[in-house]
């Protein structure tokens, strides 16, 4: 210790004397490297960059960038947020906090929206673009009228509903005093219920067939759980250098189709057993007019439509509700469908 | 600690000697039925070669451990990748978590990031405004310190009553490591903070931006920069290169892939401080800026992944137990849904806000079991049980669910996650 201080002192007398105290590491930052990560922005509306945008040019916007995972009013589409409505739900069982319902201020809107969306293509939307949405989700909450236009002069006039509802964290004078106690060891009670069951409600994932089937073999090799929850592949004629790569690619996918075992609908269908077969198919998944269409021209995805398909969705079928910009890379494609190959139908 | 331990040693004896008196016919060892082939046969192993040194440059686990593995919950998120995963906890024993393990909870999918291009930068009110790269940060003083990461919404599914049969899904978003990096401190020292800078924003470099509003008090106390774990670099699922440590607070202040620090004199209100990680209590208000992680504690095994399978007699109960708030002096440990409970024995290091391990060895007579465990913390706080939560806080607030488990276990030692009167 005494001996990194005298590192410490011998380095100081190189140093600057107002940075006596210092060790002299790392530089000073410019001035254009503070502004290009500094974007976080306060509710007093500290951070807010110059720009304005109104609802009518916000709506437009989030049609495009945002719908397709948060609803055409906010609403959400299967489980992604919620972003409007709820208002007087927060008192109530299964309350539903949005932003015009639960949100403190609006400074959150536009820095989250600003630094984290749309999912997937963080930080796309230029300043005014970020107005303009912020002001349409104002209007999606019913806070202002479709003529308003949101800037930086007029952002801290706007007050969210709930914003007096929040207070500082109280567990230190409210719980500690109840739960700082000499507890009961001995005979605390006389007798025991079960009042609720977490098999009555049935919802953990796959363990308990592992438990059964445990307890049935108790000396049974552990390994088998985890064979039985891998899917067989159907079309093992794939490498599996490309499968892997597959797996990685599909990535780009993801945030709206879901492959293997018990794969459900999401923003898009679910991807078992596509390749190779009729178009169309997810059992309960409502498809747009133009991919109907194509399903009534007997449209196969052979890994040749497929490549089509995925390098330019909208030049492919125009018109289709698949909100995905295309993958450019021919390799990729063909690992994504060698990936997909290898989930068969359920 | 001697005197823990005698205490407690005698409270298990009691134990023992309460569930012999009961129906054991114990004292008499099983007989083998014949010979063991494990015993009169030769196994591969014993006569054929394993592979070399070089097969396995970075070791992994034995093939026969492949399903100790983290989990999810596919129904709780609407995709993988703003998703959360589970640590194992049944399958782990001591208090350190391997890498491997420790849960995971991204917002944006995981950043590989390049350490060569990564930066940290710190800046807004301070003197000199400064950017680090990895190799500046080395160069400071190193910190080795094991702390527990519990996420917030740990337990969060149990608010309204018992949902999810195992620890690792209502108590895995915990882990527990060691953590080599540099004092925030001297960081936040190395560029002089103002008088009027009061509060810090740590900010994560990838795709979701995490930012949260940090006390400064804390910010110079104890938080860490920390570029290892376990002794290596930290895993891309828990921020590579570097991430925030803040001892004893909800996780998700923890800011993974961190590249910068900003300082302020007021908090930012972000939506993890907002639209998250605020509580919701029954009447419509909300706590925000709950930053402490309550004293918890779990029984990993038995519990609904790990019954007991080896029928009644001698039976090792164990589980974890932490307090954002200090240390774990001592468990208390019921086989009768809170009847009559017994001091755990602790093992292991005790260290401020780490993970602590506790056992509880007993004979069992075969017959249904509830379990629970209780801890206490340095503070003097003692685990309250749900209900008692509930009486404060309602059902919806999501956060900080750090209420007493119970597992019911049947004769056959299969065990269920339960709430009990
Ligand atoms: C591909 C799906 C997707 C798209 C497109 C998308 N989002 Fe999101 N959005 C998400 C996910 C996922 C989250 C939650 C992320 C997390 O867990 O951190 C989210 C969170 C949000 C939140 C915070 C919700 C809350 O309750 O805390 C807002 C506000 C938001 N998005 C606005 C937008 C806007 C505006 C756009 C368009 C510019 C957009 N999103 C586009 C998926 C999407
Ligand atoms: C933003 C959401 C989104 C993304 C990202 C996305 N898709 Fe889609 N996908 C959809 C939707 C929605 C449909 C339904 C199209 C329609 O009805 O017009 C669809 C349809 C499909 C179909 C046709 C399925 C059928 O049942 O016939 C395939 C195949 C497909 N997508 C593959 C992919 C692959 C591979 C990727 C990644 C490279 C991808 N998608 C990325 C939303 C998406």
């Amino acid at each position: 210790m005494s001996r990194f201080l005298e590192a410490t002192l011998a380095l100081s007398l190189v140093a600057t004397p107002a940075a006596a105290d210092r060790l002299g590491l790392g530089r000073p930052a410019l001035t254009e490297e503070i502004a290009a990560w500094d974007i976080d922005v306060r509710p007093d509306g500290q951070g807010l960059p110059e720009g304005r945008g109104d609802v009518m040019t916000g709506e437009g916007l989030y049609i495009d960038n945002c719908a397709v995972c948060h609803g055409d009013f906010g609403e959400a589409v299967g489980r992604w947020p919620v972003l409007a409505g709820g208002q007087g739900t927060l008192n109530h069982e299964d309350p539903n906090k949005t932003i015009g319902s639960y949100w403190p201020y609006l400074s959150t809107v536009y820095d989250y929206v600003h630094r984290a969306m749309p999912f997937g293509n963080a930080q796309s939307l230029s300043d005014d673009d970020v107005y303009a949405i912020t002001a349409y989700l104002l209007y999606l909450n019913d806070l202002v009228e479709d003529d308003f236009e949101l800037s930086r002069e007029n952002f801290a006039e706007v007050r969210l509903p709930n914003e007096e509802n929040f207070f500082m964290d109280d567990r230190d004078e409210v719980e500690l005093p109840a739960f700082t106690r000499e507890p009961c060891m001995e005979n605390c009670k006389e007798t025991v219920e079960i009042t609720a069951r977490a098999a009555v409600i049935d919802v953990t994932p796959e363990d308990t067939a592992a438990r059964e089937r445990r307890a049935a073999a108790p000396t049974a090799e552990p390994a088998a759980e985890v064979a039985a929850a891998t899917p067989e592949p159907a079309v093992p004629a794939v490498s599996p250098e490309q499968v892997a790569a597959g797996e990685k690619a599909f990535r780009a996918c993801q945030a709206c189709h879901k492959v293997g075992e018990g794969a459900k609908n999401g923003t898009g269908p679910a991807l078992n057993g596509v390749v190779g077969h009729a178009a169309g198919k997810a059992e309960g998944f409502k498809y747009s007019k133009a991919m109907a269409e194509k399903v009534e021209t007997g449209l196969v995805w052979t890994p040749e439509a497929l490549d089509a398909f995925l390098a330019d969705p909208r030049g492919f079928m125009k018109g289709t509700r698949m909100a995905y910009g295309g993958m450019k890379d021919a390799d990729q494609r063909a690992a994504v469908i060698a990936y997909l190959s290898t989930f068969a139908e359920d | 600690m001697t005197d823990r331990s005698g205490a407690s040693r005698r409270d298990f004896l009691r134990a023992g000697l309460a569930g012999s008196a009961a129906a054991l016919a114990s004292g008499t060892l099983a007989r083998a039925a014949g010979p063991d082939p494990a015993i009169t046969e030769l196994q591969p192993w014993m006569t054929e070669l394993g592979e070399g040194v070089d097969a396995r440059p970075y070791g992994k686990p034995s093939q026969f451990e492949a399903h100790v593995v983290r989990r999810n919950v596919a129904w709780l998120t609407a995709d993988p990748i703003s998703s959360v995963n589970f640590t194992p906890l049944h399958e782990l024993d001591g208090i350190l978590t391997p890498n491997g393990l420790c849960f995971e909870r991204h917002h944006a999918g995981i950043a590989e990031i390049d350490p060569a291009k990564h930066r940290l930068m710190i800046n807004g009110l301070v003197d000199t405004p400064l950017v680090f790269t990895m190799a500046d940060l080395m160069r400071f003083p190193r910190e080795n310190r094991v702390y527990f990461l519990e996420c917030a919404a740990n337990s969060g599914m149990e608010w309204r009553g018992a949902q999810l049969n195992g620890c690792q899904y209502t108590h895995g978003m915990i882990h527990n490591v060691m953590y080599t990096g540099v004092r925030l401190k001297h960081l936040l020292d190395e560029a002089g903070v103002r008088t009027n800078g009061k509060w810090i924003l740590p900010e994560g470099g990838d795709a979701s931006g995490m930012t949260r509003s940090i006390p400064i008090e804390k910010a110079m106390d104890d938080c860490l920069v920390a570029f290892k774990m376990n002794g290596e670099a930290l895993r891309p699922e828990q921020g590579y290169p570097l991430r925030l440590v803040v001892p004893g607070w909800e996780g998700n202040m923890w800011v993974k892939w961190l590249r910068r620090i900003e300082v302020g004199d007021e908090p930012w209100h972000h939506r993890e401080e907002t639209s998250k990680y605020t509580d919701l209590l029954e009447g419509g208000k909300a706590r925000r800026f709950t930053w402490v992680m309550d004293a918890k504690s779990v029984i990993t095994n038995p519990s609904p992944q790990a019954p007991i399978t080896h029928g009644r007699g001698r039976t090792v109960l164990t589980g974890v137990a932490w307090s954002g708030r200090g240390t774990i002096p001592r468990v208390d440990v019921t086989i009768d849904g809170g009847k009559n409970w017994y001091q755990a024995r602790m093992d292991g290091p005790s260290l401020d806000k780490s993970m602590h391990r506790f056992y509880f060895e007993f004979d069992w007579d075969g017959s249904p079991l509830l379990l629970q465990s209780r801890a206490h913390d340095s503070t003097g706080y003692v685990q309250p049980t749900k209900d008692e939560l509930r009486a404060f806080r309602g059902v919806e607030s999501i956060y900080h669910n750090n209420g007493i488990q119970t597992w019911y276990v049947n004769e056959k030692g299969e065990a269920e996650n339960v709430e009990i009167s």
